[in-house]
């Protein structure tokens, strides 16, 4: 474990690691067909501003970060539990699982 | 940058888990077998995980293994063995406005670039602080403290996704 003032890298380094992840998941939700891998991209994007709100949190010497953190995956838990469950209701009800076919609402 | 140098083992382990976690996000993005897509979509987490214990964050290093892995990860790996696969492995992956997307996602990561060369020179701060060595039992004591009424708020947050979730799976509502 690093010292005291040590942090085991500067804080750049997990800003850009994170913009990085976020880049990556912003290009999945856009360009991916399949509603699936979409809502994976959304949990990667969850998942790298947590790596900011870590690398803050063990900055400034507090879990206020942390605890942040814990919210935002009880919240990724709870929206990939029920998003999970329209897009099985709406395999079920229209055979697919493909953005660009869930047009009813589309006239 | 700040202060004191940290061991070169700890950056080597950072730049292992970063393309590890980088890597395997491009990776999830652009395969077309949706299992191999969540494959490494865990692998992502884990080496974020990996990054938690680096920063000295247990509690959610364990949050993040425990929960995301072992529980979102395996509902959603259960959700696409739902719907069918084979059928979907001979379409078309990327939608028609992938080019337009693909700009706009650069122009993004461009702006967030800018805007972190610009505030660069506000982040070096000097030294960071010194760490509770006891993580997880500060992560307790501030979470049944001073986040009380969030931590309630989260809670109900969970029941109604539950009834959610099994009303939406249900057959007939």
């Amino acid at each position: 474990m690093p010292g005291a003032g040590v942090l085991p890298m500067p804080v750049d380094n997990y800003l850009l690691l994170s913009l990085a992840l976020f880049a990556v998941g912003v290009v999945g939700v856009l360009t991916r067909r399949n509603v699936i891998v979409m809502l994976m991209s959304i949990e990667l994007i969850l998942n790298a501003v947590n790596i900011n709100l870590v690398a803050f949190s063990r900055y400034w010497g507090s879990v206020d970060g942390q605890i942040f953190a814990i919210f935002i995956i009880t919240d990724a838990a709870a929206e990939a539990a029920v998003a999970l469950g329209i897009i099985l209701a709406f395999f079920r009800n229209r055979e697919t699982v493909l953005a660009d076919e869930m047009d009813m609402l589309k006239w | 940058m700040t202060g004191s140098a940290a061991s070169p083992i700890t950056s080597v382990l950072f730049y292992i888990f970063a393309l590890m976690a980088v890597a395997s996000a491009v990776l999830m993005v652009t395969r077309r077998n949706i299992i191999h897509s969540a494959v490494f979509l865990i692998t992502t987490l884990l080496a974020t995980a990996g990054i938690f214990l680096q920063l000295e964050a247990e509690f959610l290093f364990v949050v993040q293994i425990i929960l995301y892995v072992g529980g979102i990860m395996v509902l959603f790996v259960f959700v696409i063995m739902l719907v069918n696969l084979d059928v979907s492995l001979h379409l078309i992956q990327f939608n028609r406005q992938k080019y337009v997307a693909g700009v706009l996602a650069f122009v993004l990561t461009a702006q967030l670039l800018i805007a972190f060369w610009v505030g660069r020179s506000s982040l070096n701060l000097g030294d960071a602080r010194a760490m509770d060595p006891k993580n997880t039992e500060a992560v307790g004591q501030a979470l049944f403290q001073r986040y009380m009424l969030p931590f309630e708020i989260a809670s109900i947050l969970l029941l109604v996704a539950m009834i959610g979730a099994v009303v939406m799976a249900k057959r007939r509502v």
